[in-house]
């Protein structure tokens, strides 16, 4: 098979400038992450959106949607302009800034978001990601205002009275351990919550890294109702679980908590039948120091752009409807990035990744085109290689080597 | 073995081992000159990142009494409160040559972390709501003496469960020693996955033949885990009345330090019947023994 390209668009064989050859790889639509952290402005010793984009790439990914917890925080239209002008200067991805939904993710007074969403980076997700937005009246408002620019409220959802001091999955391991626990019900009362706001004020809500079976269930029961509700799930998620912690070792804290083998079921299946729009991967890299100490003094976040289609694959299998769906298209739908998550077809823009399905690959952290050492999955055989990935017709990895 | 991080990785022949040779390092403390020179010229270092005068004292007096040179290092006044890393710290202790750390640590799993980074023994004296081990070995310790026997005994831990590592050591411990261990106190701080669990005191204590009082901060009421103190000691507390409902040849025990009035009245914690000063000299053995264990004994 082969895949003909004219000025960053699929054209047939008769137009085509360039050829290229898919024999023997998978094509899929250019993955979109709705989740990453890229860490610049603020804590470029951790990630760049340079450094970020190429593991991006070498993912098989063409957009990211950068959150906005950076320092200062994307709360301005001047920093979400600065953000997504790194991202077009490094040329790999498209790089989608998330605004905030709250001044300095303070939780109190809302962002300008229409200055935002008029920005050169047009957001259209809004965020505060890392912390929820627990005031009831404040979420409310947020949902109903950014209705005006067919905006969404990505909602981290936590309570945080429940999760004070937490550090763990709550449950038989923390109680062992001694790790202040993270209760499935902080997490659930707050989707519950606002699936309701959302269909009070006729709004559209995505949740944010979804983790227990119950949010499964209470997401699963808003859509049969015809709530507007979308949700994500992070690889890490979706193959985890809470027993790791027993090491100590802070490479497995990320927020929220790894969970039980029954939630994991539980998101699985709630992926496959569309409870859950999309695979997240929520990339959070960290400084070596971040990491390599006590487990309650570490940062919580796992590395994951340049494993997730892998780790999908080992989870699900060559199901390559369900991953372009899941890892494309919807999460492109739900950003509003009218460019990706595109059928394979003539006119559609170039924007795509070629898989080797048959290689495996071992994970090694020093390897990683991230700044960050921070994988879970470090010494782990994996299936499925990026071999190469385009952007609007342009081959932004070749061979697995990024081109710049 | 190499290090001692968690009263679980002891099988009942290492913790039988340990409190055997505990009772040959008490008769060593029963004379005037209360030394031994076994530990000579290897160095212990104390790594309290908590305040605890008490365990740091009797890590202390047990290492001098096998004459290792002890090195006491407290997180205040030092690079630690300098903002020096963990890791930084044991590369430090490292390059002066301590052949084992003794850590006291308010993050659970210090200890763990800690066995990465250097090559000498790590000995868990408490870390943070998790694992104090030699707390529990003491405690089996002092079982034994009083009663001649741990196998087959009803042991009760009432009070702050959630929050304790005397809780967590003794529950790995005493059933690998064969005896039966209930928690009590009440929901809001005994986590329901640990082991048996009773609400009611009054309902365990004639069922007991050691109970094992837990210190509760009085603070835990301002985070709702009870209404006020008084409530507590009203409903689990261990006072004289209680303690007549309790079998005979029954013992109370506390890991110290006590708020009397609270978990305990003085009349229990003064009475024959209370193992609490036991614990404290009985505890300078045990951790002979496992200093011994570690650095000069049998591997």
């Amino acid at each position: 098979m082969k895949i003909y390209v004219r000025d960053g668009v699929i054209v047939s064989k008769e137009d085509a400038a360039e050829v290229i050859d898919t024999e023997g790889l998978v094509a899929l639509p250019g993955l979109v992450d709705l989740h990453t952290h890229l860490r610049e402005p603020g804590r470029e010793d951790a990630e760049t959106v340079v450094t970020g984009s190429r593991a991006a790439a070498l993912g098989g990914y063409t957009a990211v949607c950068a959150m906005a917890n950076t320092s200062p925080v994307a709360d301005t239209a001047g920093v979400v302009e600065q953000v997504y002008r790194l991202g077009q200067e490094a040329g790999l991805v498209d790089v989608q800034p998330i605004g905030a939904v709250t001044q300095g993710l303070g939780g109190e007074q809302l962002a300008e978001l229409g200055a935002m969403a008029d920005s050169a980076a047009k957001v259209r997700i809004f965020s505060d990601d890392g912390q929820c937005v627990h005031d009831p009246r404040l979420m409310r408002r947020a949902l109903e205002y950014v209705k005006a620019f067919d905006g969404v409220i990505a909602q981290h959802a936590e309570e945080p009275r429940l999760t004070q001091g937490a550090q763990m999955h709550e449950g038989k391991v923390s109680e062992r351990l001694g790790l202040a626990g993270w209760p499935a019900v902080a997490e659930e009362s707050i989707i519950a919550r606002d699936v309701l706001l959302a269909a009070h004020v006729g709004a559209r809500v995505h949740i944010c890294h979804v983790s227990t079976a119950g949010s499964v269930e209470i997401i699963r029961q808003a859509k049969a109702r015809g709530i507007r509700v979308t949700a994500e799930v992070t690889p890490h998620h979706l193959l985890l679980t809470h027993e790791l912690a027993g090491s100590y070792d802070p490479v497995y804290k990320v927020n929220p908590p790894l969970r039980t083998s029954r939630d994991v079921e539980a998101l699985r299946e709630g992926l496959r039948d569309g409870t859950i729009d999309a695979v997240a991967t929520d990339h959070a890299p960290h400084a070596v120091e971040d990491k390599e100490c006590e487990w309650a003094y570490a940062r919580p976040g796992m590395l994951g752009l340049e494993t997730a289609l892998s780790i999908v694959l080992d989870v699900f299998g060559e199901d390559w409807e369900l991953i372009a769906e899941r890892m494309s298209v919807s999460p492109a739908r739900i950003a509003g990035l009218a460019q990706h998550g595109r059928p394979l077809n003539e006119g559609e823009p170039a924007n795509f990744t070629l898989i080797d399905s048959t290689a495996r690959w071992t994970v090694e952290p020093q390897g990683l085109a991230s700044l960050s050492r921070n994988t879970p999955y470090a010494g782990m055989k994996l299936p499925g290689r990026v071999v190469h990935t385009y952007l609007r017709g342009v081959p932004t990895i070749r061979d697995g080597k990024v081109v710049k | 073995m190499r290090h001692l991080l968690s009263a679980g990785d002891l099988d009942a022949n290492a913790a039988t081992e340990i409190l055997d040779i505990a009772a040959e390092m008490a008769a060593v403390s029963g004379r005037e000159i209360k030394k031994l020179p076994t530990l000579r010229g290897r160095t212990v270092v104390n790594l309290f990142y908590e305040d605890s005068t008490r365990t740091r004292i009797s890590f202390e007096a047990a290492a001098k009494r096998l004459s290792a040179d002890v090195i006491n290092f407290s997180a205040k006044g030092s690079s630690v409160a300098k903002g020096e890393s963990l890791k930084d710290t044991a590369w430090t202790l490292q390059a002066m040559g301590a052949d084992a750390v003794v850590i006291r640590h308010p993050a659970s799993g210090a200890p763990h972390r800690l066995a990465h980074w250097v090559d000498g023994s790590v000995l868990n004296a408490g870390d943070g709501t998790h694992e104090h081990p030699t707390q529990a070995l003491l405690d089996a310790y002092t079982i034994r003496q009083r009663m001649g026997k741990i196998d087959g005994l009803r042991v009760s831990i009432v009070g702050d469960v959630l929050h304790s590592r005397v809780a967590r050591s003794n529950l790995l411990l005493l059933p690998t020693l064969g005896a039966k261990v209930t928690l009590v106190g009440p929901p809001t701080l005994v986590p329901p996955s640990l082991g048996e669990t009773s609400y009611d005191l009054d309902e365990v204590l004639p069922e007991s033949d050691v109970v094992m009082m837990l210190r509760v901060q009085r603070e835990r009421m301002n985070d709702s885990y009870f209404p006020s103190a008084r409530e507590y000691s009203r409903r689990y507390g261990l006072d004289g009345a209680r303690l007549r409902c309790m079998p005979e040849h029954a013992i109370v025990m506390h890991p110290g330090p006590m708020n009397r009035g609270m978990e305990i009245t003085p009349e229990v914690a003064d009475s024959p019947r209370s193992t609490i000063v036991e614990q404290v000299t009985n505890g300078v053995s045990v951790r002979m023994a496992c200093l011994y264990l570690l650095l000069g004994g049998k591997s």
